[in-house]
């Protein structure tokens, strides 16, 4: 029996730690879900580096690595984190980069028959019941899609309709399921695979809420800064831009 | 289906189940044979995991471990990194948080060993040390295998505290429930299944074994 279980720790101590390349450890906003995927992947191809991806929401990671979360990068949604992380003297120095614009979109299922043209209107619906937009308190796309709502007068009439995910990956997996009748997330999501075949969308007009300035920074705990530089400049390179831009990001013209 | 999450979620089971084999056994010995009074307050500690939210134990520990405690701090001055996030600092967690599934069966099984036989074994010149590994340990096996194997399942399973003090980081902290949970934000409800009925088969595996152990009718192994 003992030796059953000897054998078995170390079948699971080995089977973890097999890492031959480097391994950077990414905390990422979860409207990169999709697109980071997908870049970690062309990443990890081109430089034999082995990434591990860790999504959530913004809020979230900043709270974590205060608490001394060991990511080499943290990639928010909104830059004033990583800002703030900046000025608290927590990252390496000149390593903040906004990497990306987001957008956010009404999203529905494509047999909820809703005319999503009517815009964030149609959420005085009395038929809709369940709205998904990420939780406000930490996730910037959550502030963004009541900015919005509140930009065009609807906020205070459908307020007690919201349903928070706990980031907004979760929220369009509300929608997504049927669970929620409509929400707002984001762009990138919304163009996925996983989601394009399955509903329609409505860009909400970017004058409408603040902007969504995505920024990304190395971290100074990182043991692995040039591996860390090495993927900000594949983000920055033409093949990252490429697929940013397929994912509806607008990023930075200058690479 | 994610085999790094698999392979560190049991890893951190096991360890938690051996380390509370070690570190429960003394509490349960001094829970079972104290004659203390306000041995209640103490028993009412180690049973506060199964009432408290995993998110207040989890904000407590994180709070406890984190840079700006003297803990913390000591810690990553010794080791180099912090606590939290890290293999270890969720291991620390999860032993907090299925102490009393270990170690309310070892007191049971303690209770049930016959007096007598202790005093005997004491009157007879054992030392409480000899008497505990040579005749309380022996007598109590079946509720030893039902504490570790419950912790075991226990920590197979956590959400909460793993979502507070984990971080989420793959081969590290990421078990397989929040495994579960990311492959459904993730909008891949067949990679979440086939790992959803994973955990439900080794989570009812584990219970059919200690329903088993504690059986009346006919023990799996031969009476002694």
């Amino acid at each position: 029996m003992i030796q059953i279980i000897i054998a078995l720790c170390m079948l699971m101590i080995t089977g973890v730690n097999v890492a031959v390349a480097e391994v950077i450890t990414i905390g990422a906003a979860s409207d990169l879900n999709f697109a980071f995927r997908e870049i970690a992947m062309e990443y990890e191809k081109a430089s034999g580096n082995q990434v591990r991806l860790t999504l959530g929401s913004s809020g979230n990671f900043y709270a974590q690595i205060q608490n001394g979360a060991p990511f080499d990068l943290y990639f928010s949604a909104d830059i004033s984190y990583p800002r703030k992380l900046e000025e608290a003297g927590r990252t390496v120095p000149g390593s903040l980069y906004q990497y990306a614009v987001g957008r956010i979109v009404l999203w529905a299922g494509k047999d909820s028959h809703l005319d999503l043209s009517r815009g964030l209107e149609i959420l005085r619906e009395p038929a809709i019941r369940k709205i998904a937009i990420a939780n406000p308190k930490h996730a910037p796309y959550g502030r963004a899609a009541v900015a919005a709502m509140e930009h065009f007068k609807v906020y205070d009439q459908v307020k007690d309709k919201l349903i928070l995910g706990e980031n907004i990956s979760q929220a369009a997996q509300f929608i997504e399921s049927g669970a929620c009748d409509i929400g707002i997330i984001a762009l990138s999501l919304a163009v996925a695979p996983a989601m394009k075949s399955k509903g329609t969308y409505w860009e909400v007009p970017a004058e409408t809420h603040p902007l969504l300035e995505q920024g990304a920074v190395i971290l100074k705990s990182s043991k692995q800064q040039e591996s860390a530089k090495q993927f900000l400049a594949f983000i920055k390179g033409e093949r990252g831009q490429e697929i940013m831009k397929r994912y509806g990001f607008t990023v930075p013209s200058a690479g | 289906m994610n085999w790094i999450a698999i392979a560190v979620t049991f890893k951190l089971a096991l360890l938690t189940a051996v380390v509370l084999l070690v570190v429960g056994l003394p509490i349960a010995y001094w829970l079972t044979f104290s004659k203390w009074r306000w041995k209640f307050i103490v028993e009412s500690v180690v049973a506060l995991p199964l009432v408290l939210p995993p998110t207040v134990l989890g904000f407590y520990i994180l709070v406890a471990i984190g840079p700006h405690s003297p803990v913390g701090r000591f810690y990553s001055d010794v080791v180099g990194h912090p606590l939290p996030f890290t293999f270890e600092g969720l291991l620390l967690a999860s032993i907090l948080y299925s102490l009393p599934f270990a170690v309310q069966p070892f007191t049971a099984a303690f209770e049930q060993v016959d007096r007598r036989l202790i005093e005997t074994s004491w009157t007879l010149g054992a030392s409480k040390l000899k008497t505990f590994f040579q005749l309380i340990v022996p007598l109590s096996t079946t509720g030893l295998i039902t504490g570790a194997v419950l912790s075991f399942a226990h920590t197979l399973g956590e959400f909460g505290v793993v979502l507070m003090v984990g971080g989420n980081i793959e081969g590290e902290t990421r078990t397989v429930s929040i495994d579960i949970y990311d492959e459904v934000q993730a909008l891949n409800y067949a990679g979440a299944a086939k790992t959803a009925l994973l955990l439900l088969v080794v989570s009812y595996g584990v219970l059919l074994l200690v329903y088993a152990m504690n059986r009346k009718v006919w023990a799996v192994w031969p009476q002694r």
